[in-house]
């Protein structure tokens, strides 16, 4: 299923597979005439709204074949580079560009086609682009807190409607054909453009749009409950083996290791993390956990991830959740929170009797809720050093996609 | 376009169709290699390739250009670069079939050459600064982060435009 491991297949041939990408994608800006300042300009008057038309045409196109193939099983979702929203900084950084735009006449890319098909004023703004990544790369270091501000992770149209993202598809499907209606109404009046004179078959066109969003919202998209059966076969036997059942002696020696970069994810109620957790434990909902890999997917890929519940059920489930959404190096506690103050809890912290463990409960009570404030919630290093255990950890390297900006 | 001098030109593409083209070419990059595209990222690396080759402990010393090009990590060894050769090549090549290459400055008709040459090294100074601001430009935010449905990236292209408009009655004497 695509898309494709190509750096994997094809080593250092794959970069062969990007610049055909680039050579395709630079020979379409250059025949919508996107070398030419002025055609690009005449956007922001109304005369010639080409900018709109193909940028918008170009993302619903995409927008649908993409969703076509991932709600046929064709293409895998969770794979593919979706830009992390860092909100406020995203809206500034895009203010900032218009004024660029219309100062200067081009983008970063269509300059690019402007400076192969020699035009003068493409390379001063070329050069110009470089010197402004220049200031920025010497600058940011003045704003770095907001420039990491408003961070929502992978953060998408459907998440924030609540919608099904054949819905979404569909709505911006109309919304892209009123905005080409109304920017033809503006050529009219502003470029004096004959509208009879364009040719029939856009209707035909947008037809077309409106039959393969309907197709997509009539398909849908897999459930995680589809994406978990497509896994299964691979990562049960994780689970049957407990090759991913990490041992509290394993899990203390982690937390002490500064050269991992690991998180701790508590999946239990909020209560019971009140009451006891462990050191730089993150609570999340169990039921918030696909919401929770939105962030997931935006750390290192080396990154440890071990969930944890008062027993283990729980945080399988929130394991199966991730290993669905394809995320790798995610372990769970093994006997929960409930073995590891077992092992470690032997300090006064909790009345020596036990409750009876049923399912998902605590068996430990404690008096007071002090989260992470009792020595068993970041044992000393050397209480577990006779600890036997079985290590479970290894780094699987994963090889993300890092989009075209960084 | 009247003042394109060269009557030999071909046409441009109606733009719906050259719209379909590029949402082909978006697509299948995504589909293929689990990437969009993009162009800023692409300029970036060659400049902080040029920064290391000047001054290799600066580069190592900022923490922003350090997680491209810092220690031995070759900031030209990336996709995005070639994907940005690439689209020189690939609008060299349609400017060629077309008959499009001749050297030339487009501009309004009320100012000079030179003041169009200064107001686009301006204006490409300020979208570089906004590009790496919105970590990404109209290719790699708008197309391809909204054809995969970013709220950032929607959110982003609409402040292109607003910022566009904005200004655009202001400088009207440049392009008009």
């Amino acid at each position: 299923m695509a898309p494709f491991p190509i750096e994997q297949i094809l080593g250092n041939f794959a970069y062969a597979v990007y610049f055909l990408i680039g050579v395709a994608f630079g020979a379409v800006l250059e025949m919508s005439g996107f070398a030419v300042s002025t055609k690009l300009a005449a956007q922001f008057y109304f005369k010639d709204m080409t900018v709109l038309k193909v940028m918008f045409t170009g993302i619903i196109t995409a927008m649908v074949l993409i969703f076509l193939a991932t709600g046929l099983g064709l293409l895998d979702y969770d794979l593919i580079w979706v830009n992390p929203t860092y909100l406020w900084p995203g809206i500034v950084g895009g203010l900032i560009m218009g004024l660029g735009f219309i100062i200067g006449g081009f983008c970063p890319g269509t300059s690019l086609v402007a400076v192969s098909t020699l035009k003068v004023d493409g390379f001063f703004f070329a050069v110009g682009s470089l010197f402004g990544i220049f200031l920025f790369g010497e600058t940011v270091q003045i704003f770095t807190e907001f420039w990491n501000s408003s961070y929502l992770g992978r953060f998408t149209l459907p998440d924030w409607l609540g919608l099904p993202t054949g819905v979404v598809v569909f709505l911006l499907v109309l919304m892209a054909l009123f905005m080409f209606w109304g920017g033809e109404q503006l050529e009219k009046i502003f470029g004096k453009r004959n509208l009879l004179k364009e040719p029939k078959a856009r209707y035909a066109g947008a037809a077309a749009f409106v039959v393969l969003a309907l197709a997509v919202m009539v398909i849908g998209q897999p459930t995680l409950e589809q994406k978990w059966q497509k896994v299964a076969g691979e990562k049960q036997p994780l689970l049957d083996n407990r090759d991913v059942f990490v041992h509290p002696g394993e899990l203390q020696k982690l937390m002490f290791d500064d050269s991992q970069s690991k998180i701790l994810i508590d999946v239990r109620d909020e209560a019971d993390y009140n009451l006891f957790h462990l050191q730089d434990a993150v609570r999340c909902n169990r039921h918030d956990i696909d919401y929770k890999a939105h962030f997931i997917y935006d750390i290192s890929p080396s990154t440890v991830i071990v969930l944890m519940s008062n027993n283990e059920q729980r945080a399988v489930e929130c394991w199966k959740v991730l290993a669905a959404l394809k995320i790798a190096n995610v372990y769970i506690l093994e006997g929960g929170i409930n073995y590891w103050l077992d092992i470690f809890g032997e300090n006064g912290d909790y009345h020596a009797e036990l409750q009876p463990a049923t399912g998902e409960t605590m068996r430990h009570s404690f008096d007071a809720a002090l989260g992470s404030r009792w020595p068993a919630a970041a044992p000393e290093l050397e209480n577990g050093e006779t600890i036997k255990y079985t290590p479970k950890i290894k780094l699987q390297k994963v090889v993300r996609k890092q989009g075209g900006c960084g | 376009m009247r003042d394109l001098k060269a009557s030999q030109a071909k046409p441009f593409l109606n733009p719906y169709v050259g719209g379909v083209l590029l949402g082909i070419v978006l697509f299948l990059a995504f589909f293929i290699t689990g990437n969009g595209l993009g162009a800023s990222g692409g300029l970036n690396r060659i400049l902080i390739y040029v920064e290391k080759l000047i001054v290799p402990s600066h580069v190592d010393q900022t923490a922003y250009l350090a997680n491209v090009g810092g220690g031995d990590k070759n900031p030209l060894l990336n996709w995005v670069v070639f994907l940005s050769v690439g689209v020189l090549v690939g609008g060299f090549l349609s400017g060629l079939l077309h008959k499009r290459l001749h050297l030339e400055t487009n501009k309004g008709p009320n100012i000079s050459n030179i003041t169009r040459w200064g107001l686009a090294f301006l204006g490409g100074s300020i979208m570089g600064y906004g590009a790496r601001f919105a970590r990404g430009c109209t290719s790699g935010q708008a197309l391809s982060g909204g054809a995969v449905l970013s709220v950032g990236s929607w959110a982003f292209m609409f402040a292109v435009f607003a910022g566009g408009y904005a200004l655009a009655w202001f400088i009207r004497k440049t392009w008009n």
